[in-house]
């Protein structure tokens, strides 16, 4: 008998979706380079242009303000680049405004850039987050100064799920005439976005977060809001990205958001009562446990669990014996010496962090999933736990 | 899904982490020696306790507790494996090279879980000693300083080496040695040969 496989770890990526798939498979053929005037450039180019319209539409965005990148690190990339620049007199100089505001739970692509800027003389500043991974509203709002160019922070956490209050937050950018950017590579497809609503100036999504393929990603930069590429020497995407099109990759990306608005709604309410029955499902079954993240204004598929005496690579191997993918915020399994910095931001114990694992659900998980892993996971934690140092069977 | 062909570590490594030997369950385990090495804030501890026959100074069991990662648990039951039955004197120099071999080889940077297991064994060794009043016996690890710019020690060169650091510049970043006056780069340049030598062979 096979062994049942479910995987729980689509914050990492996600499988493609048929229809995608689907889309993918009929695409190969289509070599064209949209810059070509010919027959071949012109069929490529309507294709690329007409997922350039489902995306801007599933966010509320203008066609021309959607940028297609190689990643969502390339978009968070090039957002910051333009902040930190130094140079005068060019499209996007904003004179002194060069200052960053950013928090400590982001992405390393977006905290090694600033790392990376800071050392090169652009003021960074990094605001702080409560224990619910919630960004300090007020703290954030003194950081801002004239010289602040961009406060970036993300939408959704890719660890703990928390979603901040962005709205609110790129109102306190425009008050003193800063802009404001949101990776919203974990939000996107999850929960409703709109950039108008939002009032954001950049905003990162990538496709293999939602089903799509992986190597390809788009930032929306608001009409009007002075752009300067990270990637230079071509006119594709008007100037703003060189390098010719990667027409498989937007194609895909295109379906997958069409996707995404037939099938977020009814999903969302699915994994809510599956992150319930999760929680609950943990915290009768094993003693000693901690969640982490917001308990409500967080995404709905992404729950964060700590195991007081049990490290989380041997927890994360465990559980893939059994078939069951998670990811863990442990040093050991990054090879690193640290554990999870968005967990130590949220006040998480040193010895609770390396104890975390992270589920994160898609749509093709099913109750019967939440049940497999509810079934597998005591009996993992008791054994760790059984020949751990720090943690006694009472 | 055909991706569980090939397991993250080595088929040894599964061996041990999914059936670890000599794993310390007894509440009443009365053990000649102890070590407790490590901590949980940096990911990994162990606790090696050791029985051993006073006629002939040799282990007769050993049983430990290990909180860490796969390569960690693997690593301690493969050193217990080694040790039953070995005189205090060879196993006292047991060390990483022996047990990754057991484990057909760590990825570079699990080499550091692999460290634990005989510190802490030569931790129970000496602790056997001074139960049994022999001070004699007792070897500790003494530090010698290198890089008097910014005190560091043989033992922390060592500690890099195991933690994957490869070269001088490697060296440098990971303990900030002869970023100073630079009179010790010729002896951490040896050193760093001696100690890719012993562990890594």
């Amino acid at each position: 008998m096979t062994q049942r496989q479910v995987y729980l770890d689509n914050n990492a990526t996600t499988p493609l979706h048929p229809e995608v798939q689907k889309a993918l498979i009929d695409a190969l053929p289509l070599f064209g380079n949209p810059s070509s005037m010919h027959g071949y450039g012109r069929e490529a180019r309507s294709k690329t242009e007409e997922a350039r319209e489902k995306i801007a539409a599933f966010i509320g965005a203008l066609p021309e303000e959607i940028i297609f990148t190689g990643s969502g690190s390339e978009a968070n990339n090039t957002v910051l680049s333009i902040t930190g620049c130094p140079a005068t007199e060019c499209s996007c100089d904003r004179g002194q405004r060069t200052h960053i505001v950013t928090t400590t739970i982001e992405h390393p692509c977006v905290l090694e850039t600033s790392g990376c800027l800071s050392g090169r003389g652009t003021p960074v500043t990094y605001i702080p987050v409560d224990q619910y991974g919630i960004v300090d509203m007020d703290a954030l709002r003194a950081s801002i100064t004239d010289h602040t160019g961009v406060v970036s922070v993300m939408m959704a956490n890719n660890e703990i799920g928390t979603i901040q209050n962005i709205k609110e937050l790129a109102k306190f950018a425009h008050e003193k005439g800063a802009w404001f950017h949101t990776d919203a590579v974990q939000a996107v497809g999850k929960v409703p976005i709109n950039v108008r609503d939002l009032d954001v100036d950049f905003l990162t999504l990538s496709a293999h977060k939602i089903y799509g393929p992986k190597g390809i990603g788009a930032l929306y930069v608001k009409r009007g809001v002075p752009f300067c590429p990270l990637i230079r020497g071509g006119h594709q995407e008007r100037g703003r990205r060189a390098g010719t099109e990667n027409t498989l990759g937007v194609i895909g990306l295109g379906k997958a958001v069409e996707m995404r608005s037939l099938e977020m709604a009814e999903e969302s309410l699915r994994f809510h009562a599956m992150k319930e029955a999760l929680r609950k499902g943990i915290e009768d079954l094993i003693p000693d446990v901690r969640f982490n993240g917001h308990p409500d204004q967080s995404l709905a598929s992404t729950l964060n669990v700590s195991f007081a005496g049990a490290e989380g690579e041997s927890i994360l191997l465990y559980l893939d014996l059994e078939g069951i993918a998670v990811s863990t915020g442990s040093a050991c399994a990054s090879g690193s010496l640290d554990p999870s910095h968005v967990l130590l931001a949220t006040g998480v114990p040193v010895e609770q962090a390396h104890g975390s694992i992270r589920i994160s659900m898609g749509r093709e998980n099913t109750m019967t999933d939440v049940d497999y892993l509810l079934d597998k996971l005591p009996g993992i934690i008791a054994r760790i736990r059984d020949m751990s140092t720090v943690y006694r069977r009472k | 899904m055909s991706a569980h062909q090939s397991w993250a570590y080595t088929e040894q490594v599964k061996d041990h982490f999914v059936n670890p030997r000599n794993v310390l369950r007894e509440e009443n385990y009365e053990e000649d020696g102890k070590g407790l090495v490590g901590n949980i804030q940096c990911g990994d501890e162990m606790l090696v306790l050791i029985k051993v026959d006073r006629n002939t100074d040799t282990i007769t069991d050993c049983k430990w507790r290990t909180y860490g990662c796969a390569s960690a648990i693997a690593s301690t039951s493969a050193m217990s494996e080694i040790v039953i039955g070995m005189p205090l004197d060879e196993a006292f120099k047991v060390g990483p090279k022996q047990i990754t071999a057991a484990l057909g080889q760590l990825p570079n940077n699990k080499i550091h879980c692999s460290v634990l297991g005989d510190k802490a064994l030569r931790a129970a060794i000496n602790d056997y000693y001074e139960r049994n009043g022999r001070h004699d016996k007792v070897v500790r690890e003494q530090a010698r300083v290198v890089c008097t710019c910014m005190n560091v020690t043989d033992l922390e060169i060592e500690e890099a080496v195991l933690e994957g650091a490869r070269t001088f510049l490697e060296l440098q970043e990971q303990t900030k040695m002869s970023t100073v006056c630079g009179k010790c780069r010729d002896e951490a340049e040896t050193l760093l040969k001696v100690y890719m030598q012993k562990h890594f062979g």
